[in-house]
């Protein structure tokens, strides 16, 4: 909302200047993006062109001598209507124009040119604003102008103007009249009254017209009428203040209507009276019916639409945009005034299919009955003062409208109690009566009637607020609250999780959720429903995912792009899904490395399946699950991955997650990813960390070695090994596996063993025999032979 | 026979200082002193001499075994010595080339102020919750006071799912999940970190970004006001900020707060000067706060006659950008690890 400060000051008066009042305000809660002049240039005069002739070196540049009333100056003017005689703004030597332009000392194709000659527009009046003829030359000041003199008070463009960013609930304040009610609240001062006061004549309006309301989406609808009124350009102060107000002039009539709907906060409606019928319906649209609206755009209406109608098509959307037929045209004589309350969700919906503008946008926060009557009262006032009119007596009425006043009762406790402070009873008063709220005081109740037209105060709470910025939030002093004394928690798991993922080595990444329906079946063969958005900003993204290995590998695209090859990163985020009727989101880990992970001279190590393989079960050792995981291969085929590298991650029976080099035909690179649904592993219960006894009897190691089958895994050998190994085997580890032409389908596969006991150092005649048993076994079961 | 002794003594000395290495060292140990040595074929003929002479010099010669003796330890005390140094001399390494190691991992930005922001208000007894990203209209809007066509939705266009589902606009969710989950109606003190959504994608704005959102309600009795509500943010403003930032309580507007505040601190770029990021005003916002409404206590189950409390949230992806002086925004969501290496390092103090 823009304020422009001459308009406020027809109703309340400032004393500060625009910044103070611009701040003070802010402090109150209407925010401000910006406080300035209507028109920022300087040292513009108003000249009379003395000579005018043509540049001796120039097909278009006019060499004109410009008296200034000081002085008579040498301009050269480009303008195609600047001719000898006529009044204009001189910018003179030193002046400064929007866009950082400085007038200087010149010569321009050999004559000298001591200023500038200027348009409204290069003096900060944008073009949208200006007749054709301004918009293409000069502007050409009245006769009665005054060399001299200052061209801005001439043209009372000497407005100032605040930009508000105003708040959802404060639709009073769409109006010069609200905010003069805020000013006068801040600087304690009186509201002066809108002037209504006007002439009526003729047959009373109501015998030969009528209004019907066939909706309830219309509480209050209000028609007069103007007769025989002249079209014709309104007068510079409501020019200007519309121009202030960021509305473009157009012709009185029309203008008139921004204006009240400026100053009064009451969208109007001007229909010309001899185009309409003897009635006017508001009603619900059809489905499927058509107008054509002001802008020449045929529109095609549905059921949640208001329309005005004349009493056989439609004519009007209600609140949002007027009908091309009975719209205000240079011919037009009378003038039927359409003052109405609409349904704020209706006129929402529908302005936001159609158009948003300075009405509707009014319709949507609310407007107070008690103005509807005033601006339209306001209207045929100025319409007979500025547009000639003769006001038939009379006023059409519809009204369903709640006019009652709101009536809330508060204490100073209640305030005190809210807002932890200590104002006095009669401060609290003296905020009440700043606002302009009547009250009544019956011990310590204070009962307050909410005026109207703050249609955002209906309870107790609203009120303290209202005494709180009145009185001043800065004047509250903070403290911490006295509560009862507690220990705050936060889960740790995910933090240490992302601390030790950090301390092996990987950045952590933060990426978006939102990706493109062709990825979110990757990575995975679990069954789901993919959540697609309805509305999406790009095709890119326009699905939630699943898993976060297709937002990691976009990050490693990413990367490789700029020639950064080690990749390894992971993060912590959620997946989502919809199975059936239930919709879901899981905590996943996802990582993905490529490229170098031991670094260092003659130590350079790629990543492999096995480093990434290692930080899996760091991960999981940390977390509790060592001994309880392995590695196993997925039962189908997944699409993405290397079919070789490939495993589905076992924790206590169900799998938890997947591990694997991305398939070659997606990245040429060695790229190598692992998720785990946290959801899932996490919900396996980790037992206590407890301590075991030290052995004080020392361990003893044996190594051997065997020859087997290629494709006999690590796993099954290990098991073999350990079901064998019994008690007294405490740990077993393979410290060698190999291959050779002679080994052929077989391999090499040396294990370290480690025997202890609690009780007592084992001797050689105690371990042989388990030794032998283990061998026994792998021959056994693995069709092993020991390698001697 | 004395004379042969002192002899003995001298070439001994002098063949031990010409001695190169253990080797020979041994070797002369044995010649010297072995069972074939002079010394020792001497003591052997002690026999043939006369008992006055005998003890003399029997005496003698196990005072120059004593001494070969002792000048052999030396000797071979000072050879270890230079073979030792000379073995660590051909081990010397060039102590600057580069280390082995694995690479060095990174937290992002925004987790690191996350979990600033949580060890800030878990220290003052707020429990961290969670909540989810895909919600339901009903947690995100109604249970807050915003039913359907409220104007106040304008604010938020969101990424609906379905009707009903749709990515949380803002943290202020768990709220509503909070109150209603107590079942006791008990004190609440919790915090909500993490994602949330709007359809808006520009230099400043992301569709994705992250919020931290805070929730203080109980027993009317004990008066939780907003001066408590102003004291507890400039805690966390002059943590999270810095000392010297000021706060300024602007009355605004948001439905699930009555009264309401959007609150400002002193620009950190210029001060409070003035300057292009703050508009030339000083101030930049960056919370929004205030009391409970009545309605979204009603609508979540504790009794507005009974308790009161306050709320607020703010964006978490400016305060990280601020701390680290990031400079664009686009910084935090296209995951260059050049950027993301960056922080690698526990964070001062």
């Amino acid at each position: 909302m823009k304020l422009s400060r001459r308009f406020v000051e027809d109703y309340v008066d400032i004393d500060v200047d625009i910044e103070t009042l611009a701040e003070d305000m802010t402090r109150v809660g209407n925010e401000y993006d910006s406080a300035e002049k209507l028109v920022p240039s300087t040292k513009l005069v108003i000249g009379k062109v003395l000579e005018c002739k043509e540049h001796p070196d120039s097909d278009h540049l006019h060499v004109c001598k410009v008296d200034v009333g000081s002085e008579v100056l040498n301009i050269v003017c480009g303008a195609p209507n600047v001719r000898e005689g006529i009044k204009v703004i001189v910018a003179m030597v030193g002046a400064e124009l929007p866009g950082d332009f400085k007038i200087k000392k010149g010569m321009i194709r050999g004559e000298e040119s001591n200023g500038m000659i200027c348009a409204l527009y290069e003096i900060g009046i944008d073009k949208k604003f200006l007749s054709e003829e301004d918009k293409n030359g000069i502007h050409i000041l009245s006769d009665d102008a005054v060399v001299g003199k200052d061209p801005i008070e001439y043209l009372k463009l000497n407005d100032e103007v605040i930009d508000f960013e105003l708040t959802a609930n404060r639709g009073d304040l769409l109006s010069i009249l609200g905010m003069a009610y805020e000013i006068g609240a801040i600087y304690k001062k009186q509201v002066k009254e809108a002037d209504l006061t006007h002439n009526e004549s003729g047959e009373d309006l109501n015998n030969s017209f009528s209004v019907n309301v066939n909706t309830d989406n219309c509480s209050l609808f209000l028609a007069r009428k103007a007769l025989n009124v002249t079209i014709k350009e309104s007068p510079d102060f409501i020019k200007n203040r519309l121009i202030a107000s960021d509305i473009r002039p157009i012709n009185n009539v029309v203008d008139i209507s921004n204006y009240v709907m400026l100053e009064l906060g009451q969208p109007l409606h001007f229909y010309d009276a001899d185009r309409l019928g003897n009635c006017i319906e508001t009603r619900m649209a059809k489905k499927g019916e058509k107008l054509t609206t002001l802008d020449n755009i045929e529109r095609e209406l549905e059921e949640t639409d208001i329309v005005i109608s004349d009493g056989k098509r439609a004519i009007g959307l209600a609140g949002v945009m007027g009908g091309l037929d009975t719209e205000i045209e240079e011919t037009t004589k009378n003038v039927l005034i359409e003052a109405a309350i609409f349904d704020s969700v209706k006129v929402r919906k529908t302005s936001k299919k159609i158009v948003r503008s300075e009405a509707s946008n009014r319709f949507e926060k609310g407007l107070d009955p008690n103005r509807t009557y005033m601006a339209i009262e306001r209207a045929v006032k100025l319409l007979e003062e500025y547009a000639d009119a003769t006001i038939q007596t009379g006023t059409v009425v519809y009204d369903k409208s709640n006019k009652t006043e709101k009536k809330v009762d508060i204490t100073t406790k209640d305030i005190n109690d809210l807002l932890g402070t200590n104002i006095s009873n009669a401060d609290v008063l003296d905020v009440f009566e700043r606002l302009g709220f009547k009250y009544d005081v019956k011990e310590e109740i204070i009962t307050v009637t909410v005026p109207t037209r703050r249609l955002d105060i209906s309870i107790k709470e609203d009120l303290i607020e209202e005494v709180g910025r009145i009185y001043g939030v800065d004047n509250i002093v903070g403290k911490l609250p006295v509560v009862p004394m507690k220990i705050g928690s936060v889960n740790k798991t995910e933090r240490g999780i992302r601390d030790k993922m950090v301390s092996l080595g990987l950045n952590e990444t933060l990426s978006y959720i939102l990706i493109n329906d062709k990825d979110v079946h990757k990575y995975t063969n679990d069954s789901f429903e993919e959540l697609k958005l309805l509305d999406p900003m790009t095709e890119e993204r326009n699905v939630l995912r699943y898993s976060l290995i297709p937002s990691l590998y976009k990050i490693y695209e990413y990367n490789k792009a700029r020639y950064m090859k080690d990749v390894c990163i992971f993060e912590i985020g959620k997946g989502f899904w919809k199975k059936e009727e239930n919709y879901g989101e899981d905590r996943k880990l996802c990582s993905l490395m490529t490229g170098e992970y031991y670094l260092g001279i003659n130590n350079k190590k790629q990543v492999d399946f096995y480093i990434t393989k290692g930080i899996v079960e760091e991960i999981l050792d940390y977390l509790g699950y060592a001994g309880r995981y392995s590695f196993v291969l997925p039962k189908e085929n997944l699409e993405e991955f290397h079919p070789g590298q490939v495993a589905e991650i076992n924790v206590n029976g169900e799998i938890v997650g997947v591990i694997g080099r991305i398939h070659p035909k997606i990245s040429k690179e060695e790229v190598y990813v692992f998720e785990i649904n946290l959801e899932k592993l996490l919900a396996k219960k980790v037992s206590k960390m407890k301590f075991k006894e030290i052995s004080i009897y020392p361990t003893i190691k044996k190594d051997i070695a065997i020859i087997l089958d290629k494709d006999i895994t690590a796993d099954e050998i290990s098991k073999v090994i350990k079901k064998a190994g019994g008690n007294l085997l405490v740990n077993y580890e393979i410290f060698d596996v190999y291959t050779n032409a002679i080994l052929g389908d077989k391999k090499s596969v040396a294990y370290s063993l480690t025997f202890g006991s609690n009780t007592k150092t084992l001797t050689d005649d105690e371990i042989n025999p388990v030794i032998e048993k283990i061998i026994e076994s792998l021959e056994k079961n693995l069709k092993a032979e020991l390698r001697k | 026979m004395k004379e042969k002794v002192n002899q003995i003594k001298e070439v001994a000395k002098e063949n031990i200082s010409k001695i190169k290495d253990l080797q020979e060292l041994q070797e002369l140990k044995v010649k010297l002193l072995g069972k074939k040595s002079e010394l020792t074929s001497l003591l052997k003929g002690l026999g043939g001499l006369s008992a006055e002479e005998r003890p003399k010099i029997g005496s003698l010669v196990n005072e120059v075994r004593s001494e070969i003796e002792e000048n052999l330890a030396k000797a071979e005390k000072k050879l270890k010595e230079k073979a030792l140094a000379e073995k660590l001399e051909k081990e010397k390494i060039d102590i600057t080339l580069p280390s082995v190691k694995t690479k060095r991992g990174s937290k992002h930005p925004i987790n690191r102020v996350i979990e600033e922001i949580q060890d800030l208000f878990v220290s003052m007894g707020y429990d961290v919750i969670e909540g989810p990203e895909l919600e339901t209209d009903e947690f995100c809007f109604e249970r807050l006071n915003l039913p359907a066509g409220h104007p106040a939705r304008d604010m938020q266009d969101s990424f609906y799912i379905t009707e009903e589902y749709l990515l949380r606009t803002q943290t202020s969710s768990v709220q509503a999940r909070t109150m209603l989950a107590n079942e006791e109606k008990s004190p609440i003190r919790m915090i909500c970190t993490g994602k949330t959504y709007r359809r808006e994608d520009d230099a400043t704005h992301s569709h994705q970004f992250n919020q931290v959102e805070g929730l203080v309600i109980d027993k009317k009795e004990l008066n939780v006001s907003l001066a408590d509500l102003k004291g507890t943010l400039e805690v966390f403003v002059k943590k999270m900020i810095g000392a010297n930032s000021e706060l300024r309580f602007r009355p605004s507007y948001f439905p699930f707060t009555e009264p309401s505040y959007e609150v400002d601190v002193t620009c950190f770029k210029c001060g409070g000067k003035g300057c292009p990021l703050c508009k030339k005003t000083g101030w930049i916002e960056v919370l929004g706060a205030g009391m409970v409404h009545p309605n979204v206590l009603k609508m979540n189950g504790y009794d507005p006659e009974k308790y009161s409390g306050f709320a607020f949230g703010t964006g978490i992806d400016r305060l990280a950008m601020f701390k680290y002086g990031i400079t664009d925004m686009r910084y935090l969501y296209t995951n260059d690890v050049r950027f993301l290496s960056q922080f690698d390092r526990k964070d001062e103090e």
